[in-house]
């Protein structure tokens, strides 16, 4: 039996990969930005010191979305 | 894309020391920035003048909110000029994304951020050696104390890894990234806008007013960025620096 093409789709689909790229670093950083807050809370005194450290670990964080953007461009 | 790569060049065509656009507006940020400095700070007074105080200010940022508060006192005082040339370098360089007529940061091609990364690299490999010795350095980062035996073998490749590769490559992607797409979207939202108003017809036109609105939102935003980058470029530098100098971790 012969196979016949009913719709067909050109073009590249690493784009969508930043979409889903974007799901654990997003959760990532939420979870390190309420635990600041919420440590802030806490201790109002300790809260220069909490925001050093929240960049850090946004910053790694932040990266693997990055990483998503960056492979479309070195996939094309 | 285009943009990111063949620049038509404007100045000694062919030659090593080849000049497009981008590599200009890099040359014309850093140049902004030593005046800046200069001006504000040729005749430093003990009662500051306006523009010494607004250098000062922006020193003491680097030096209390980076290099006191992650480096401690004695080793602040020494990576200080280190970590404030990179603090204001990256920012001068960022901050032309946002300029008119300049419109593209100059860290948004790989050219400086890797550069800046394997400084980076270079300064805190020097900061451990130079701290500890080359044995003691390499003996704290890949073989850390306190834990059982076998598990360097999963360990010490990890932490090479860590340490050795991915720190330089991870900081440079990082700010190369997030200047690079902070550019992709402003293109993005002007792009349209000027598809909206001048191509399209109709009711459609409407578009063109929020993606106009958006692009303006984007480029504070930018602002931020720019900033926050500068300041996380330099932040990682000094905990890696830290890192290094620790005597155990």
């Amino acid at each position: 039996m012969d196979t016949t093409t009913l719709a067909e789709i050109s073009g590249n689909i690493a784009t969508v990969g930043y979409g889903l790229a974007a799901i654990g670093p997003g959760i990532g950083i939420g979870i390190v930005a309420g635990k600041t807050v919420e440590a802030m809370a806490r201790q109002p005194e300790m809260a220069g010191r909490l925001q050093t450290t929240m960049f850090i670990g946004i910053a790694f964080t932040e990266l693997l979305g990055f990483i998503g953007v960056a492979t479309f461009f070195i996939f094309q | 894309m285009g943009e990111f790569l063949g620049l038509p060049a404007l100045f000694f065509e062919g030659t090593p020391f080849e000049i497009n656009r981008i590599i200009l507006v890099r040359l014309i940020a850093v140049a902004v920035m030593l005046l800046l400095f200069w001006l504000g700070l040729r005749k430093a007074r003990r009662v500051p003048t306006r523009g010494q105080s607004i250098a000062e200010m922006a020193m003491e940022f680097v030096k209390v909110q980076i290099a006191d508060q992650i480096l401690g006192e004695k080793f602040g005082r020494r990576y200080l000029p280190i970590l404030a040339s990179l603090f204001f370098g990256i920012i001068a360089m960022n901050l032309t994304g946002l300029i008119p007529f300049f419109n593209m940061a100059g860290t948004a091609i790989i050219g400086v951020p890797l550069t800046l990364g394997l400084f980076a690299y270079v300064v805190f490999i020097h900061a451990g050696i130079k701290e500890l010795g080359a044995r003691k350095f390499f003996k704290n980062s890949l073989l850390p104390s306190g834990v059982p035996v076998p598990i360097y073998l999963i360990l010490t490749p990890v932490e090479f890894l860590n340490i050795f590769i991915v720190r330089p490559l991870s900081l440079a992607l990082r700010l190369l990234l997030n200047m690079m797409v902070g550019h992709l979207l402003l293109v993005l939202c002007f792009a349209a806008t000027h598809f909206f108003f001048f191509t399209a017809d109709g009711w459609l036109s409407l578009f063109g007013v929020g993606t106009l609105l958006a692009g303006f939102i984007f480029t504070l935003v930018e602002l931020l960025v720019a900033a926050l980058q500068a300041y996380v470029f330099t932040l990682l530098t000094a905990v890696y620096i830290q890192q290094a100098v620790a005597e155990e971790h």
